[in-house]
């Protein structure tokens, strides 16, 4: 599927809007959408609504050895996904440069940044160590899509608990939620992520872009910041040239910007674990808006079983009786054997005739078996089990094979035979 | 009301349709809480490997939360797909493709009948002419033989066998089966009918769901 192109008039709209300080959804030059931020029933996952962008992140964890230049520290990962629900130009398995983009600058925002304490996850220097792993899905594209991932990266980082582990020696137990509390991750800051989008040339900016407004940008500059102001990374991409006092200015909005939103998320973090103390109801389910219209809930109902015996009763018995099936294999040629109802298979009676001709040495059976074996021990499979029919052929040959309880009482004792050293190979005589 | 645990029932529903702005249909479906969200994109244009002349070509994604998508998915995507190209009228967008997302919000427990109940909602947000619609019924027989509907991870855990089947709201046949685990033939009829009579509740869902939504346009 493709996107929309752009059209001209909607170019030429949204740059003369800009460069008359109007924005589409009428917010300001440095205004930020609204962001709701909710939690699910596990640890670790987090929804974030960016206006109408909409962002989950899940974070698990897993034992794994340690990287072997640094065999005291865990190991992060991270994993953005596209999701071909976030827009029609987002395929499945598709390497596009916006992913590469994000998955990068989400990696040197977060794991460049140390804000988490990677020697904590340390279980057993240089064999077991705490991988802590970081899926983002996209799940709506409208713009900006580096800020809601980091932002949701970050709350599901210090939402997230990790098992309780012991080491004695070499061996690791871990304990499972019911026998010890979880423990959280331990996070130095929260880096988050600001986009700014230049538009003509550098000369007019704005915060938090929406898809449209991405779409006639020049440049894009991204500053991942924490509320104690240190810079975590830059970026500038776009090609644009920016003065230093405009990168100056960013810098100062980036860090008012990123005070409120990490007290948006010590909010809501704090919601979410008053909550969960109380006992009260936690998790998506609760968190979806009952006062839309859009939006329905229903309570448990029990299901009506009245007559639903009555119902199976009368299907079984309205039915015909199935077949007797037949438990076990049946041997209806030599080297094939079936299971099951259906037609007689007559593959065995094919090859026999086609065969015959060329390998008509030995017509005994049983003992001397085991010499062709020996003599074909270096064929391929398919022709072993061409000269095992042809061995066979004459002894069956002269009994109707349509007669199954003939063919079933042939079946007396298992001759076990060895083709190569690996293998064992059952015959049914 | 004190429900009576010792007969099956359904465990709380919630939806939200058209929560996503760029897909043509979307729609989020919560049993308990287990939680998907669908994204239906259609009729759009398909590539030519995959065009079909006469029918619209149906295409299903399941992604889960963590990890890449593995042929477990797949085999759900199977099951969704052929339940969607039995309910869709195919034949009206020749050419086209429609394309249905799912995400693994969260898993408790029937899964695949969740996946098929946010597929279906998704479906009516965007519009797409079907001939009926269809809902997912999870059963679950424990070790005593006791059939339990829309299990949880843990009582699916469990379980025996585990059934799962997409029905149609017209005649309340079976459109799709998926089962894992030993049942008797008795026990299958049994779950069929619990699952006829626990659909009917399902579509009054989604009845009173189109209806809230669409009351204020006169």
């Amino acid at each position: 599927m493709r996107d929309t192109p752009l059209s001209n008039c909607e170019k030429h709209f949204l740059l003369k809007a800009i460069q008359e300080k109007k924005r589409l959804d009428g917010r300001q030059t440095y205004d930020y959408r609204n962001i709701k931020i909710t939690f699910g029933t596990d640890y670790g996952c987090c929804i974030v609504e960016l206006g109408k962008t909409r962002v989950l992140s899940q974070v698990s964890c897993e034992l794994v050895s340690p990287k072997d230049s640094r065999p005291t520290e865990g190991i992060m990962f991270f994993n953005v996904e596209l999701s071909p629900m976030a827009s029609p130009a987002f395929e499945p398995n598709r390497q596009s440069e916006l992913l590469v983009t994000l998955n990068r600058q989400l990696e040197r925002c977060l794991r460049n940044s140390k804000c988490i304490d990677t020697e904590s996850l340390c279980v057993i220097s240089g064999e077991k160590v705490w991988q802590i792993r970081v899926d983002v899905h996209v799940l709506n594209h409208d713009g900006n899509l580096l800020d809601a991932a980091s932002i949701a990266a970050i709350s599901a980082l210090s939402h997230f608990r990790r098992p309780d582990v012991s080491a004695q020696g070499q061996d690791v137990t871990v304990y499972s939620p019911e026998e010890r509390d979880p423990i959280p991750l331990s996070i130095y800051h929260m880096p988050i992520c600001v986009g700014f989008a230049f538009f003509l040339q550098g000369s007019y900016l704005l915060v938090d872009p929406c898809e449209r407004e991405e779409r006639v940008m020049d440049g894009l500059l991204v500053i991942a910041m924490n509320k104690h102001r240190e810079i975590c990374s830059i970026q500038s991409s776009g090609g644009i040239m920016l003065l230093k006092d405009q990168v100056l200015r960013c810098s100062k909005i980036a860090s008012v910007k990123v005070s409120e939103i990490t007290e948006l998320i010590n909010k809501a973090l704090g919601n979410d674990k008053k909550v969960r103390k109380e006992g009260g109801k936690f998790g998506f389910a609760e968190s979806m808006p009952k006062v839309r219209i859009t939006t329905l809930k229903r309570d448990e109902a029990p299901v009506e079983m009245t007559d639903v015996d009555e119902t199976a009763d009368d299907i079984l018995n309205g039915t015909e009786t199935a077949t007797e099936p037949v438990s076990s294999p049946v041997l209806c040629a030599t080297g094939t054997a079936q299971v099951g109802e259906g037609l007689l298979n007559s593959w065995g009676l094919e090859e026999e005739e086609e065969d015959e001709p060329p390998m008509t040495e030995d017509r005994k059976t049983g003992s001397t078996f085991c010499g062709f074996l020996q003599i074909y021990k270096g064929y391929s499979v398919g022709a072993f089990w061409l000269c095992v029919i042809v061995a066979f052929s004459v002894e069956i040959f002269v009994i109707n094979i349509y007669d199954l309880k003939c063919v079933c009482t042939l079946a007396d004792d298992v001759t076990v035979i060895s083709d190569s050293e690996e293998e064992e190979v059952v015959i049914l005589n | 009301m004190e429900l009576d645990k010792s007969c099956p029932f359904l465990r709380e529903y919630g939806n939200e349709q058209s929560l996503l702005s760029r897909p043509d249909g979307s729609s989020t479906f919560v049993q308990g809480d287990t939680s998907i969200l669908a994204g239906v994109y259609g009729p759009a244009e398909v590539k030519v490997s995959k065009e079909i002349y006469d029918r619209a070509t149906v295409e299903v994604l399941i992604q889960p939360k963590v990890g890449l998508p593995s042929v477990r998915e797949r085999a759900r995507e199977q099951c969704v797909r052929e339940t969607c190209e039995a309910a869709l009228l195919l034949t009206l967008h020749p050419r086209s493709s429609l394309t249905l997302i799912l995400q693994v919000i969260h898993d408790d427990g029937s899964l695949l009948s969740c996946c098929l109940n946010a597929a279906c909602m998704a479906l009516i947000d965007a519009g797409l002419p079907m001939s009926y619609l269809f809902c997912g019924v999870t059963c679950a027989i424990g070790k005593e033989g006791q059939i339990i509907t829309d299990p949880t991870t843990r009582q699916e855990k469990e379980s025996r066998a585990l059934l799962t089947f997409a029905i149609d709201s017209v005649e309340h046949n079976v459109l799709m089966s998926t089962t894992t685990g030993s049942f008797s033939i008795k026990e299958l009829q049994q779950c069929i009918a619990i699952s006829q009579k626990a659909s009917e509740q399902i579509f009054q869902f989604y009845r009173d769901s189109v209806k809230r939504r669409y009351s204020k346009i006169k």
